[in-house]
């Protein structure tokens, strides 16, 4: 397929996140919003989506900057980009399911350019950062022109690509709380290539056990590129919430969720494949943050 | 009607003074307004590598950023490693170990590989293919490409 040069628009850059709200009031449904512009960019070249008018975020200092406290946990604002991510030490400290995430997005030229905000806002089904920021508890604080309102991250997606951040709304910074004692995540995605390819499915778990080190006192299994928005495996995580937690009883949960999940056939895997590879990669990933607490 | 933007950049230590149009993209303007054409246009869509130049010191994919962005960022391209008649040891390293066939992916490839070795002078080869997964050759095998960047990186790291 032919990509076309980008079609025409006026850019604004403004200084403050009161000037860029209003911006996208002033320009209503004409007006978009611009980060790393990786993903929005491309869908302008293919001409599906053809904004009048840019309105620049990267320089709203609000949304930037990557900080950790143990009150309020991690705060990852909205520009950082993918490979602020995988290069943060903080990152790979506090949240390494997000890490794994970051690791294997893209490609180098393109994590570079992309954020964060960016990715949650695309609300691809298949987006990679969704899966972990969920089953971490992670929330999202939007500036809009009421002033601030936080919902957790799993909430914030509609539809393929249609995410519930309002038209008039800033994503501004990601909440992750601080995780509690003897728990851990990870995130597994399955990829045809070694970069550069959407997930065909990913897993993040999230385990929590109980002080005797051995109980689950905590579940949460978040899958991403198996319906149209990342979910969460409930059936999977009731079968697992207050046992001990084996690889045989991770191996009946990942039975379930290959079972909750919808994904369609496309061009990179099949509807039956794509649940056969929930079942594996639920297991695998609920073993690996097992396995990250006990380290 | 035509909305053009002044703009300046700083390209291989250059400042050049442009006139453009905003949804002109940075690899549009290096080839077509400043005649860098050692950065490829290729997919135009961010997936091959062939656009990478180094903006800051890290890989971008150019056809995904405005020319607009690029104002106030260190551009490299590959026209900016050699000085005068005497080759980037990079560039050394791809001729002498076959990492050139057609030399349509090599100034991306090039550009990937500096931006690894300015991080991290010494990698495996496993972290070299990580920084040049997004550059795509269709005639080496990769395995020329990698065998030149580690070549490299030993005779820098001299």
């Amino acid at each position: 397929m032919f990509i076309r040069r980008l079609p025409t628009f006026e850019y604004h850059s403004p200084a403050s996140v009161e000037e860029a709200l209003t911006l996208l009031k002033t320009y209503g449904n004409k007006a978009r919003v611009i980060a790393g512009g990786t993903d929005l960019l491309l869908a302008m070249k293919k001409r599906a989506v053809t904004p009048g008018h840019l309105v620049n975020v990267k320089n709203l200092k609000a949304l930037k900057g990557i900080s950790y406290s143990d009150k309020k946990g991690l705060k990852i604002g909205a520009l950082v980009t993918c490979a602020e991510l995988e290069e943060s030490p903080l990152i790979r400290e506090k949240a390494p399911a997000l890490w794994d995430a970051a690791s294997v997005m893209a490609s180098p030229q393109v994590k570079t350019l992309a954020t964060i905000g960016g990715n949650i806002c695309s609300a691809v089904p298949s987006a990679d950062t969704a899966p972990p920021l969920i089953a971490m508890g992670a929330e999202a604080v939007l500036t809009g022109p009421k002033g601030e309102r936080t919902m957790p991250v799993e909430k914030l997606f509609k539809g393929p690509a249609e995410s519930k951040v309002a038209r008039n709304e800033l994503l501004t910074y990601i909440q992750i709380p601080k995780q509690p004692q003897n728990s851990a995540a990870a995130y597994l995605k399955l990829m045809r290539r070694a970069a550069l390819d959407l997930a065909l499915v990913g897993v993040a778990a999230y385990v929590c056990l109980d002080a005797d080190r051995k109980t689950c006192k905590d579940i949460r299994i978040a899958l991403g590129a198996v319906a149209p928005t990342p979910i969460r495996a409930s059936m999977a995580e009731q079968l697992l919430a207050g046992k001990e937690l084996t690889e045989s009883l991770a191996a009946e949960a990942a039975k379930v969720a290959g079972t909750i999940c919808s994904p369609i056939t496309d061009v990179r895997a099949s509807l039956g494949y794509r649940c056969d590879m929930v079942e594996v990669l639920t297991r695998r990933a609920v073993m690996e943050a097992l396995g990250r607490i006990k380290r | 009607m035509k909305n053009r933007v002044d703009i300046t950049l700083n390209v291989n230590g250059g400042n050049y003074q442009l006139e453009i149009e905003p949804h002109r993209t940075l690899v549009e303007v290096l080839r077509d307004t400043l005649g860098f054409t050692g950065t490829k246009k290729s997919c135009n869509e961010g997936e091959c590598g062939a656009c990478t130049v180094i903006m800051d010191g890290k890989p971008v994919a150019s056809c995904l950023v405005l020319a607009l962005d690029a104002q106030g960022k260190k551009i490299l391209t590959i026209e900016g490693l050699a000085q005068g008649e005497e080759l980037h040891p990079i560039q050394v390293a791809f001729v002498r170990k076959g990492g050139i066939q057609c030399g349509f992916c090599t100034p991306g490839m090039i550009m990937s590989a500096k931006a690894l070795l300015d991080k991290n002078p010494n990698p495996t080869t496993g972290e070299v293919r990580k920084a040049i997964a997004g550059n795509l050759c269709r005639c080496t095998g990769y395995q020329q490409i990698v065998d030149s960047i580690m070549s490299a990186a030993e005779e820098m790291r001299k």
